[in-house]
């Protein structure tokens, strides 16, 4: 019944004017220190979104693990000699929302603020402080230092965090992915306010930031403002390019005993870059396998039919160099190993058999037909903006995404999964329970 | 085209902050319809509201609403089990649901022109469903490890679960929303069945619809999906009141960790129940004061003057069906206790009895409500959820109109008051994660010798 050619008639006629009506038209310059700016004007709400992002993510900590992320918290903690409740309590009674973040690719500093200038006026400017002159106070490094500590603990008690750090560990090697952004409790108490200053200096730099700007303000106001900001940063240079990763020669398995009732199982492998040729073959075809939820290969395998977890689940994490294929789920430690063995086989099936038309079909409509609303908000528009500043991806790229998936097809996706994913050569980490000799797997 | 669209649009931008563009209807079987234009970009979310939730469960079925949630993509007659998600994802659409204690949602986010297609599939599902043994008892699995992975494995979540049940004595509001395990392993089809006739009808839900859509096109396909749908007789609910409490309580809860953690609450009035109007809202600001921010007094004082928490939070809502916690958490930087927490915890709550909160505190907690008002407009789906939840729960979308008003109207004298009235020991439940080894061979600890030192 639902599945009258009338509904579907609709979706194929409408998806591609929609799609071109909702599109954001992306304007960029540079400031004249070097800072690359990608803005949309979004003026139906009076509010106005500005991120600065850098290449200054953990990949970059080099020998101090940790730094970056600790240097990233330090921002807002004291700068331009005002103290951390200076400078919080300053964007709040405007209503502005500073936030920053960092991962292993990039760091970033953002703003949320209202357009009443009475209110945005202030906020940037102290907002520039914090991004410019950042103090580095002792005390309170001394403290972020203590608080990252804790925090380091306090994922040890997590499953799903000590089942991540090894798997990227066993991943990467010698990679600077390889380390976890909060760095390990060695690395961080090894560190000082000094270390902080210097990675700042080198890496939140003019010619290694991207500013992204969404909201209600015009292109004269948006070139005022990116210029205010990246420009006040020292110049610097680009961060170097990171070194390649290494395919893994071999699989390797490993266990983690955890006094958890559930295990928690993550396998994979180097995946895809940014702007990677085979991306949009392998974005497609894993959404057919385990990357839209309920109805994926995986989640139908593992969840629907056989009821062994809540998530099971399969993604790429593009990054700048090689970020990891991931597959993985969670079931009770009596499980483990059936369930493992289910997602195997269910992979290495889609290897060796491909999606069918119909799965496809099924995963270009959802894509395309879906794809006003990934583009729905200012929110969601500043952080595709993020993306294709910082990896230097076409202007175009959204313009372009709804053609470059309707153009995948099943033989692309094969032959993409088989030269790319090899679940032979693939990590599989396990946390969880130890078994008592009566349960099923040994 | 979007930069057209805005110039258009943003000549009534002051028009959309008003009520105009929220519409009411009802069918006649009794399904209320919400509809709020959103033009900004061709999409729209539909959500269907259920009355229904874990504080409407008694203790040996806990956990039923949350189960019957999953079964609800399990099939119907006329949809087979899996074909819901299927359908909508071919669509173009994300879908999901959620349960809470006060009630149980469903959405669907599409393109505008799909909305057809959620409604005649949620209409559906509100009337026919099959829920086959089978299914159930794959199903009920899936839950059970939703549970693991969410409580059972998570000392915090475990926390709050012991805390909660023993916070209230008499109230639904003490069994977990995703029901104890016991139950859960105990849960029969039967059960589930009896739990959908009983609560899943058109004159139980509220239909909300927001985003690029026309109020009487939404309305007449109501009617059309919807409107042949039959009520049924849904039975008053009890009140089941929260008995007085007499006295502090206490627990502690042991389980593998690293890190400890404090939670207080203190047992509040909400909008539906409040003796005065104005508490709750009080209550709000109080909350603002205290974590409103990282500028607020928790940060401020607690994480950096005195570095006695490495985190610490607050937070109210005035917006649940029945009274609800005021609540307090933490964890305790190195070199302090829980009990040093709590103390410095307790005497923030002291001064905010004593001390009038300054004007400049008020301010700032109302700044941020009036930016968060216009934030909130940039997500669809956040409007949608706000309405849903304010009719589910009894009140109505017009308080989220009015709570602007009600916040800025509230004084620092009303801070005080309520944190008089209500912030007192005799109101308050104290729960302490006592973290065990994770590694096997290291020897228990006892709450007791984890306070020395």
């Amino acid at each position: 019944m639902m599945r009258s050619s009338h509904l579907f008639l609709i979706l194929i006629v409408l998806i591609w004017s929609t799609a071109a009506r909702a599109l954001p038209e992306i304007q960029s310059w540079m400031t004249k220190k070097g800072a690359k700016v990608l803005f949309v004007e979004a003026h139906e709400l009076p509010m106005v979104d500005i991120r600065l992002i850098f290449d200054a993510g953990s990949a970059r900590d080099g020998e101090q693990s940790g730094v970056a992320s600790l240097t990233n918290a330090l921002l807002g903690q004291g700068a331009s000699g005002l103290n951390a409740d200076e400078i919080a309590q300053g964007f709040e009674q405007k209503g502005a929302k500073l936030g920053s973040g960092s991962e292993r690719d990039m760091a970033w500093l953002s703003l949320r603020s209202l357009t009443d200038s009475k209110l945005l006026q202030p906020s940037l400017e102290l907002f520039g402080k914090v991004l410019v002159e950042p103090d580095f106070p002792k005390a309170d490094f001394k403290r972020e230092q203590q608080r990252t500590l804790i925090g380091l603990e306090y994922q040890k008690q997590k499953p799903k965090s000590i089942g991540s750090k090894a798997f990227y560990h066993d991943l990467y090697g010698d990679h600077p992915y390889s380390s976890d952004p909060s760095g390990t409790s060695e690395t961080v108490k090894a560190l000082s306010a000094k270390d902080l200053r210097e990675f700042y200096r080198q890496y939140y730099v003019a010619r290694n930031a991207t500013v992204a700007i969404v909201g209600d303000v015009s292109r004269k106001q948006a070139q005022a403002l990116a210029a205010s900001l990246a420009d006040a940063l020292a110049e610097g240079g680009k961060a170097p390019a990171l070194p390649d990763v290494a395919q893994l020669g071999a699989g390797k398995q490993e266990f983690i005993e955890h006094p958890s009732t559930q295990s928690h199982v993550l396998m994979g492998a180097p995946g895809i870059r940014r702007g990677d040729p085979d991306y949009f073959q392998l974005y497609v075809g894993n959404h057919i396998l385990g990357g839209s939820g309920l109805v994926s290969r995986i989640s139908k395998e593992i969840r629907e039919k056989r009821g062994l977890s809540y998530s099971a689940y399969s993604y790429f994490v593009p990054m700048r160099r090689e970020g990891p294929y991931l597959l993985g789920f969670q079931t009770r430690n009596d499980q483990r190993e059936e369930t493992l063995s289910v997602l195997r086989d269910t992979v290495q099936t889609f290897i060796d058999k491909g999606p069918a038309e119909k799965e496809l079909e099924s995963a270009k409509n959802n894509i395309i037909g879906g794809f006003p609303l990934r583009v729905s908000s200012n929110g969601k528009i500043a952080e595709y903006l993020a993306v294709i500043g910082f990896y230097d991806l076409p202007l175009d790229y959204l313009t372009r995404f709804t053609g470059n998936i309707q153009a995948v097809t099943v033989e692309q996706i094969q032959d993409a999964y088989k030269r790319r994913v090899h679940p032979d050569r693939m990590v599989t980490i396990t946390v969880g329970g130890a078994l008592k000799p009566d349960d099923s797997d040994s | 085209m979007r930069g057209m669209l805005a110039l258009v649009l943003g000549l009534f931008s002051v028009v959309s902050f008003a009520e105009g563009l929220i519409h009411e209807y009802k069918l006649d079987n009794g399904l209320k319809l919400i509809v709020k234009e959103d033009h900004r970009a061709p999409i729209m979310v539909s959500q269907v509201w259920y009355k229904v939730g874990s504080s409407y469960e008694h203790d040996g079925i806990t956990g039923v609403s949350h189960v019957l949630e999953h079964m609800m993509f399990k099939g119907t007659k006329a949809i087979p089990s899996g074909e819901f998600s299927q359908i909508i994802s071919e669509n173009g659409g994300r879908e999901n649901a959620f349960t809470s204690q006060d009630y149980t949602a469903y959405f669907q986010t599409m393109e505008k022109s799909r909305l057809p297609v959620s409604f005649e599939l949620e209409a559906d599902r509100m009337r026919n469903l099959t829920i086959p043994d089978e299914e159930f008892l794959k199903e009920v699995q899936v839950v059970m490890e939703e549970r693991r992975m969410r409580t059972e494995d998570n000392p915090q979540s475990l926390t709050y679960e012991q805390f909660n049940a023993t916070a209230y004595a008499s109230s639904p509001y003490r069994l977990p929303v995703i029901g104890w395990m016991d139950d859960l392993e105990n849960l029969q089809v039967g059960d589930l069945r009896d739990w959908y006739q009983k609560w899943y009808a058109p004159n139980n839900a509220t239909l909300v619809v927001v985003g690029d859509v026309d109020p009487e096109e939404v309305y007449t396909l109501a009617k059309k999906h919807f409107g042949p749908l039959k009520p049924s007789e849904i039975s008053a609910v009890k009140p089941r009141l929260e008995i007085a409490q007499r006295g502090r309580k206490e627990i502690k809860v042991e389980a593998p960790a690293k890190v400890p953690y404090l939670m207080m609450g203190y047992k509040t009035p909400v909008v539906l129940t409040a003796e005065r109007p104005w508490e709750p809202y009080a209550l709000e600001v109080l909350a603002g004061i205290l974590d409103g921010g990282d500028g607020a007094r928790l940060a401020s004082e607690l994480v950096r003057a005195k570095e006695v928490a490495a985190s610490a939070g607050a937070g109210y809502d005035g917006h649940d069906r029945m009274e609800n916690l005021f609540l307090l958490s933490g964890t305790p930087s190195n070199g302090y206790t829980v009990k040093d927490l709590e103390k410095a915890l307790l005497e923030q709550v002291q001064r905010l009895r004593e001390t009038l909160a300054e004007a400049e505190e008020l301010d700032r907690v109302k700044a941020q409500i009036r930016a968060d008002k216009v934030y909130e407009q940039d997500s669809i789906f956040y409007q949608a959820m706000q309405i849903g939840i304010l009719e589910t729960v009894g009140l109505s979308w017009k308080d989220a109109e009015h709570y602007l008003e009600r916040m800025e109207a509230v004084t620092a004298e009303q801070v005080q008051a309520v944190a008089n009235k209500y912030l007192v020991q005799a109101r308050l439940t104290v729960a302490e994660l006592v973290p065990q080894p994770i590694d096997p061979d290291q020897p228990p600890r006892t709450a007791e010798a984890a306070h020395v030192h």
